[in-house]
């Protein structure tokens, strides 16, 4: 129990890549089922996966995963009103710094998964919503499912992105506000920028 | 332990009749649970984890398993005893069949036959209780060996430990069984906490808004909001022009 919620952040950070894209005008719901199925199937079969090769999870996560993500509304969501306070260089760092970060937990989070299914549920929303949560279902045996929503956006390029993923109640995107709004106040918006570089520097594999 | 539980329980009456209300990001306690955080830090790092390695690495998988099942067979009892309190009978049932089942065929809770029956592991406990009644969660804490909690939590998982079937025991063998628990969860967390590391900037407030967010939503209250929230699409709509 003391512990217990923290499986549902972990899974966040495996489940949440499973939000996809794709040119053709496919539902978003389907996309995710695709995308979590690919990537189950990888981890199941792929040897070097399962050996938790550093290198080979970097190649998976840049092929299948990282273009599916929307990134930037991500940090806007993480920043909340700082983000206009930003100039755009700050922006732009604030973004790559931020993606590198998720990136490297996921890839730490992958080598944690085992046997575990994903079963994403049918979408219920208009056909020209822009915005969209699909709801999926984090199975192990004997635990309750876990809920995993992710939502979508489709951009002005007719594509669907993720950003943001809520593990059982937890917004992956949320829970770094009060982190960044406080680095914020206390070092301004370049001591953010840092605290997340050297972060990633010592996380760099 | 004892004092842990003493200082939860103060706390929690303390606070225990605070209004309702959604939870928002404020900590009003934060620089004592920053320095609680940080006794916790050593304790986890040089204490906790070795010895969950060795657990581990020494405890044959079926012993580890066996000593799960038994602590969660106590822990479905109190869902079932949780989910009655709040009128989830339903839940209840499902707990209680489960303690039943597990008891009996599974040898004192040593096998869990309800789960491969397809009856998953209860989720309710006693704070959800007090949130039933209407008790606000506030405020948060962060306690040494025991980890986030709201106050109201503290005061739930203090009755729950006093009314646990380990009272009977005698001193010394509720202590290693407290012990054994321990070293359980931890068990089960450990690598979860590596990858925590890797996540968090600030890993006291990573852990303090997923347990705040996590509970608002257990417990039915409004998704948490963290202090500054605001309505944020106006931001994406300058982007998108």
């Amino acid at each position: 129990m003391i512990r217990k919620w923290i499986l549902f952040i972990v899974t966040a950070f495996f489940a949440g890549w499973a939000c996809a894209q794709s040119d053709a005008p496919i539902s978003p719901d389907v996309l995710v089922q695709q995308t979590v199925d690919e990537v189950l199937t990888l981890i199941k079969t792929d040897p070097q996966m399962q050996a938790g090769n550093v290198k080979r999870i970097n190649e998976v996560l840049d092929e299948k995963l990282i273009g599916r993500f929307d990134f930037r509304r991500m940090t806007i969501l993480a920043m909340g009103r700082n983000w206009r306070d930003a100039t755009p260089d700050q922006q732009k760092a604030l973004v790559d710094e931020f993606k590198t970060l998720l990136v490297r937990t996921y890839s730490k989070a992958l080598t944690q998964f085992k046997n575990d299914t994903i079963v994403v549920k049918p979408l219920r929303a208009a056909n020209d919503a822009k915005d969209v949560v699909v709801r999926s279902e984090f199975q192990r045996k004997g635990d309750k499912p876990i809920p995993v929503d992710y939502s979508l956006v489709r951009a002005n390029d007719g594509q669907w992105r993720c950003y943001d993923i809520i593990v059982g109640g937890v917004s992956l995107v949320t829970n770094y506000r009060d982190d960044f709004n406080f680095r914020v106040k206390e070092t301004g918006i370049d001591g953010l920028i840092k605290a997340l570089a050297d972060k990633n520097r010592a996380l760099a594999p | 332990m004892k004092r842990a539980v003493a200082v939860v329980l103060l706390w929690g009456s303390l606070s225990g009749c605070a209004t309702t209300g959604t939870l928002s990001g404020d900590d009003p306690l934060e620089p004592v649970n920053r320095a609680m955080f940080a006794v916790n830090e050593p304790i986890e790092k040089f204490v906790m984890r070795p010895v969950v390695t060795v657990y581990t690495t020494v405890t044959p998988n079926i012993i580890q398993t066996i000593i799960g099942n038994i602590f969660d067979n106590i822990g479905d009892l109190f869902s079932g005893l949780a989910g009655v309190l709040q009128g989830k009978f339903d839940e209840a049932g499902h707990d209680f069949g489960r303690v039943i089942i597990n008891t009996s065929f599974g040898l004192g809770g040593m096998i869990d036959f309800a789960s491969d029956a397809g009856i998953p592991r209860g989720q309710q406990d006693l704070g959800m209780v007090l949130a039933h009644y209407g008790v606000g969660p506030r405020p948060y804490l962060f306690v040494p060996l025991l980890g986030p909690m709201t106050a109201r939590d503290g005061v739930g998982r203090a009755a729950g430990s006093f009314l646990s079937p380990t009272q009977w025991l005698n001193v010394p063998t509720r202590n290693v069984t407290w012990g054994l628990a321990t070293i359980d969860s931890m068990a089960a967390g450990v690598k979860m906490l590596d990858t925590l590391d890797t996540a968090a900037l600030d890993r006291y407030a990573f852990i303090r808004n997923a347990y705040l967010q996590r509970r608002a939503y257990q417990t039915g209250q409004a998704p948490y909001k963290t202090s500054d929230d605001e309505d944020l699409s106006d931001l994406f709509d300058e982007e998108e022009k």
